[in-house]
């Protein structure tokens, strides 16, 4: 090989290297400046960088599973609406179709393309979850997205640098926190411009032209090293089926992963028809989660970007629910989608069984809460706040679930400190649920036990949405299932799953979130492992005996 | 000049393996390097210190001051090695700790394990109480649930509490009452309350602080009062002053109090000789770029003042990954550390990309050139490989280097899948691991709002000046100074330090009804207690201080420091907070945003020592042109062909002497690597400034 060429090789990775940092940047950018609690907190955003045909070349490991891999998709409907030749410098677009962005109207999608020297040579593209955008707020309970809020089409929000003061008077005056909605949406600008200052740099020190080439290099090693990895797993097709509560009634997941020359192919046939209420996922959502889940299993340690993704292909029957058009209800999206990792690693436990979990809890337990507040000198108004929470992940095949712990999303639970700062609201109890971990030799995660009331002695309206109550989290390979979660008042009325609820005044809302299922057979758990966790109390003596056939301390 | 500074002053620097002690008297430094007693870290002190004084043929009652740094802390978090400890919550949140962020912190790995809280959950108690937000009481202490814990604490044979209730940091009434009972029922017993540690919203990383701090502090006790007694012992009757993670000096007794504010002192002193060499430099901008085996440390220096962090995290579980460790709240320099050292492990990745460290070879067997059964190709090795260092005489004779070692371990693990031959293939594994570190003095320069191609990068650590010209050339840099008898450097730091004291509570307040009174007499509060700790340290030197308001918009979660100019806030003082937070916030973010009000979120004092910067040296003038001592084949990594460069010896330059790059300086400890972009010349005071030629 031509020593030229040896240097090339290098320079690429080093330049390959330098993007995800520079989206790194991107999303720290818009980590520190974001305002809403569930953006700034719990990290609910994404952060990527991509070519003039809209292909993501890199994406920061910052942010949240379901809106990276859509966000990939969504930059595509952007330049369709937007040709890339008519932007100017200093234009931003906007939106947060369902459709086109990431899935539900509470995400707003900014794409700012970067120039260079008065050339577009890259796109940047974020998006975060927005605390409120009005209509009947961030629960299940519409019948079509019109009445999930304000619904913002593909727009351009700034104009060679000048913002739409119009827009933005629609946005503050359409949700019930107009402070945060609006601040986010200049933390989302200014995310992009940082990540394009960046660009530029490299591009000068590089003195490279455009990004075809660099671009060419990411996507097609990426994928072969996507395709290197499905390559050593035998061909075939792997079915499951997973049933969750859903809003009204049951749902069916039903997955067929087939495993080929060109990728892994996963079809959805068999799945339930799309609900009536608001827990139907856009097919981009679905795209992002399955892919999100077939990547932890198979190439973990591949980049996320067009070209890893474009190895896996996923699809669902129109209008069944994990692929549900417009104007279906998608609000709470996230309980169904979140779900799907689960069904992938179901296929998946009899290709590469050492490499799967059991069920989790999978899906977010926030706790939206809508009321009055008063915020002083005659600002009384209305909050929304939602507080992110989670049940326990599944037990995996050489160690224990976690504890309390987001998987899939990766989203940071909120503290408890800050939703009392900015909420008028108290919690009385936030620790870990005994007896909620699927028994196994290696044991699920412990889910919680949350209580929470109004600070200030109203009524408050609980935006429930739930999974895993009628459908807890089961083991694998002979492990035992995790403890179903549970919603209800503290003076013993239950709660249902999903769906607007008061809680009076003077009440308390208890939830139990679920614990993760088992994996192998609790009588192979080692028994000191069992003491441990029976000294710790997160298992109770009873179930040790009942469970383990513990004998200790009588 | 007080009494103190009269006599000779000695930095102790305790580290894992090695014990540094730095002694300087009039201009004069001696320096000793013993292996640490881990046992009894005081007995390898003492050792050392009679080692010096030896040298310098001076007796123990000649010693002014001990100023001392160690990681005793952080090796004892590392190791689970402190105290039995226990924690005291509010009722109802028994597992903060456990839980933390309710993440992962590697998104794709499903395997991850996360960081063990410092205390299990079976010696994690609670008791009724309950504060809200503004911290007015809702629930009384439960005071009899607090006595009924105290047989608890003693069966389970407890020799430390934290205790950490929820909004204490607004009102820590319950707190401080649980602290006097237990004292009452268990006088022995060590108490760290969470509201004294670290008084900030958010209870997971104030619990955690607290915790860390009560679990490493009867052994931080232990040893410092071990220590004292030693010093005196041996007739060293002077005051001891300790070093902490912020960068300034601390008393024992504060140092015993607050055990927590030691970790990661060592990495602080190394910015503080940085600092020092700046000042004699006469340079305003700077970036500390500290390389040594495992790790490289990069820190930015404005104006001589390292910026200051409120974050640090320890433990961490997957090296470098952030969020993977437990979170502490308390002040530091901050930097950044990441997994690029000498040491550092090169392999290809199975995309085909090189990727190096953050595993390391460590000192045993070390790389594979070290011929010590290493087998790994490191960052040494693709340096002997490239030819900037030369065998003979390599870390003083100590270790034979065998290069063809390293281009056996090179060829195999890199160049191999690569179809590279070793040069290529070592060209490849430096240029990777010098973007790793420039990327990383990127990512802090926005972060802070710098730019990199400003700074002066001054380079020490072992590995720094082989990597210090990449790295500048890909930054943009023009200057890089690397300084004399860098071995040791975070002990020569700490003879550098301000002896200082922060303290940071939260008030929130918006600036449109900022309430003067009541900061003034907050700040009036926290100044009392931070001179009463800094005056017994600082033997009648002057003090100053730097105050910050930490500000955001209001609803918006991360606060940025902005500085307060006066002393005492009056009616006018919102305004000026308003114009300084604009600036701050668009130099950081680019755009501020037009009506939003501000508030701020907690205040920051800092007391401390004014320590006499020195003056400029004078910068010389280039005299001579220097023969080289020898010659050695390179690669050359512009051409991409081998090449013959000059090499000098170090000792035998001159001041004003002037050589262009490709050039290798050794030394001892390094070499200095001289790229065809660079030109050196030694100024007077013996550093070696390299400058970008023209």
């Amino acid at each position: 090989m031509a020593s030229r060429d040896g240097l090339d090789v290098i320079t690429r990775q080093v330049m390959w290297n330098r993007l995800i940092s520079v989206v790194e940047e991107q999303a720290q950018t818009l980590l520190r400046t974001a305002f809403s609690p569930i953006v700034r907190e719990c990290g609910d955003l994404s952060a990527g960088v991509f070519d003039l045909r809209g292909r993501m070349l890199a994406q920061a490991v910052t942010g949240t599973p379901g809106h990276v891999n859509s966000m990939a998709e969504s930059v595509q409907h952007f330049i369709r609406h937007f040709p890339v030749a008519e932007m100017n410098e200093g234009d931003i677009y906007i939106t947060n179709d369902p459709w086109l962005g990431t899935g539900h109207l509470n995400d707003f999608v900014l794409t700012t393309p970067c120039f260079r020297r008065g050339k577009p040579v890259g796109l940047f593209s974020c998006t975060s979850h927005l605390t409120d955008i009005g209509g009947i707020g961030v629960g299940p309970d519409a019948t079509d997205v019109h009445m999930e809020g304000l619904y913002i089409p593909m727009l351009k929000l700034a104009d060679r640098g000048r913002i739409d003061a119009t827009l933005m008077a629609f946005v503050r005056r359409n949700t019930r926190e107009p402070v945060e909605c609006e601040g986010d949406v200049y933390s989302l600008a200014a995310c992009n411009e940082v990540g394009c200052v960046r660009l530029v740099e490299m591009m000068d020190e590089f003195g490279l032209e455009d990004l075809d080439e660099l671009g060419e290099y990411i996507v097609s090693s990426s994928r072969r090293a996507v395709l290197a990895e499905v390559a050593e797993l035998p061909k075939g097709k792997y079915r499951n089926a997973m049933a969750l509560d859903g809003y009204d009634r049951p749902i069916d997941l039903v997955a067929t992963l087939e495993i080929g020359d060109e990728g892994v192919h996963v079809d959805y046939d068999g799945t339930s028809p799309m609900s009536r209420y608001g827990v139907n996922v856009p097919m981009a959502y679905t795209t992002a989660y399955t892919s999100f889940g077939l990547g932890c299993a198979i190439a973990p340690g591949v980049p996320n970007n067009a070209g890893s993704l474009s190895a896996f292909r996923v699809t669902a029957p129109e209008r069944s629910i994990l692929n549900a058009p417009y104007p279906a209800a998608v609000c709470a999206r996230h309980l169904i989608g979140q779900q799907l990792p689960d069904v992938v690693f179901g296929c998946l436990e009899k290709v590469v069984p050492e490499r799967v979990p059991a069920e989790g809890a999978s899906s977010l337990w926030n706790i939206t809460f809508r009321g009055e507040a008063d915020r002083g000198s005659n600002e009384r108004s209305l909050f929304a706040f939602t507080a992110v929470t989670n049940g326990g992940t599944g037990a995996r095949g050489v160690k224990d679930g976690l504890n309390g712990t987001a998987y899939p999303s990766g989203v940071k639970g909120t503290p408890v400190e800050i939703v009392e700062t900015m909420a008028p609201v108290l919690f009385r109890r936030k620790e870990l649920r005994s007896d909620s971990a699927g028994p196994g030799t290696w044991r699920g995660g412990a889910g919680q036990v949350i209580e929470v009331e109004s600070a200030d002695g109203r009524d408050m309206e609980l935006l429930a949405a739930y999974e895993r109550i009628d459908h807890p989290a089961r083991g694998r390979a002979g492990g035992g299932g995790g403890e179903a979660g549970a919603v209800f008042l503290a003076s013993g009325t239950r709660l249902k799953g999903k769906g607007t609820q008061t809680i009076p005044a003077g009440e308390t809302l208890v939830l139990h979130t679920p614990g993760g299922g088992g994996h192998g057979p609790s009588r192979n758990r080692p028994p000191e492992a069992v003491a441990a966790d029976v000294e710790d109390g997160i298992v109770s003596e009873a179930a040790a005996r009942r469970d383990y056939g513990w004998k200790g301390a009588a | 000049m007080s009494e103190a500074e009269t006599r000779c002053r000695v930095g102790i620097d305790v580290g894992g393996t090695f014990t540094d002690i730095v002694l300087e008297a009039g201009g004069d430094r001696t320096s000793a390097k013993v292996l640490t007693t881990s046992q009894a870290p005081e007995r390898g002190v003492i050792d050392g210190l009679r080692e010096v004084l030896q040298k310098a043929v001076l007796a123990p009652g000649d010693v002014g001051l001990v100023l001392h740094g160690t990681t005793l802390a952080t090796n004892a978090v590392l190791e689970r090695r402190g105290a039995r400890t226990a924690f005291i919550t509010t009722e109802g949140f028994r597992d903060i700790l456990e839980v933390g962020y309710e993440t992962r912190y590697d998104q794709y790995d499903l395997m991850i394990e996360k960081v063990a809280p410092i205390v299990p959950r079976r010696l994690r108690f609670t008791v009724p109480e309950r504060v809200d937000a503004r911290g007015r009481v809702l629930e009384a202490l439960d005071e009899e649930a607090v006595h009924a814990l105290a047989p608890a604490l003693s069966a389970a044979e407890i020799e430390s509490v934290a205790v950490g209730f929820f909004h204490a940091y607004a009102n820590p009434v319950h707190e401080r009452r649980v602290e006097a009972i237990l004292h009452d029922a268990l006088p022995e017993l060590s108490v760290t309350l969470a509201s004294e540690v670290c008084p900030e919203v958010r209870e997971y990383e104030r619990f955690t602080t607290a915790s860390v701090n009560a679990y490493v502090r009867p052994l931080m006790e232990g040893y410092l009062a071990r220590l004292d007694g030693m010093l005196a012992e041996i007739g060293i009757g002077c005051p001891l002053l300790l070093m902490t993670s912020g960068g300034g000096l601390t008393t024992v007794e504060t140092a015993r109090r607050q055990p927590v504010r030691l970790v990661e002192s060592g990495p602080a002193g190394g910015v503080l000789l940085a600092r020092d060499i700046a000042a004699r430099a006469g340079l305003d901008k700077v970036m500390s770029f500290d390389m040594g085996g495992t790790t490289a440390k990069i820190c930015f220096i404005e104006n001589l003042e390292p910026r200051r962090a409120r974050e640090f995290e320890i433990d961490r579980q997957a090296r470098f990954m952030k969020g993977s460790g437990l979170p502490l709240r308390i002040p530091v320099i901050e930097m950044v550390e990441i997994g690029a050292g000498g040491g550092s492990i090169a392999r290809v990745d199975r995309l085909g990309r090189i990727a190096v460290g953050p595993e390391s070879a460590g000192a045993e067997p070390g790389p594979a050139g070290y011929g010590r059964g290493g087998t790994d190709a490191t960052v040494t090795d693709a340096d002997i490989v490239l030819g900037r260092i030369d065998p003979a005489g390599f870390a003083g004779g100590r270790i034979e280097l065998r290069p063809e070692l390293s281009a056996e371990a090179v060829g195999r693990s890199v160049g191999a899948s690569l179809e590279l031959g070793p040069s290529q293939a070592a060209q490849g594994i430096v240029e990777i691991v010098d973007e790793n570190m420039s990327n990383a003095a990127r990512v802090l320069a926005v972060e802070e709002g710098k730019v990199a191609s400003e700074q002066t990068v001054i380079a020490f650590g072992g590995a720094a000046p082989l990597h210090a010209c990449r790295i500048a050339e890909k930054l943009g840099i023009d200057r890089i100074v690397v300084p004399v008898d860098a071995g040791v450097g975070s002990a020569v730091g700490f003879l550098r330090a301000p002896v200082a004291y922060e303290v940071v509570r939260s008030l929130n307040m918006r600036l449109s009804a900022l309430d003067a009174g009541a900061v003034n007499d907050l700040m009036a509060d926290m100044r009392r207690e931070a001179r009463t700790v800094v005056e017994s340290g600082a033997f009648g030197a002057p003090l100053a201080e730097r105050r910050v308001a930490y500000m955001r918009y209001l609803g918006q979660g991360h606060e940025i420091a902005v500085p307060v100019d006066s002393e005492r806030l009056g009616p006018d003082d919102g305004r000026a907070l308003q114009a300084a937070y604009d600036r701050e916030y668009e130099l950081l973010f680019k755009r501020t945003i037009p009506d939003a009000d501000v508030e701020v979120l907690s205040w920051g004092l800092t007391v401390s020592t004014v320590e006499a910067m020195p003056a400029a040296d004078d910068p010389g003038r280039t005299t001579g042109s220097p023969e080289p001592a020898g010659w050695r084949d390179i690669h050359d990594t512009e051409s991409g062909a081998a090449a013959q460069v000059p090499l000098y010896r170090r000792a035998d330059l001159a001041a004003g002497d002037r050589l262009d790059g490709p050039a290798l300086i050794v030394e001892e400890q390094t070499s200095t690597f001289v790229s065809r972009n660079f030109r050196a010349v030694l100024a007077p005071a013996g550093n070696i400034v390299l400058e970008r030629r023209v």
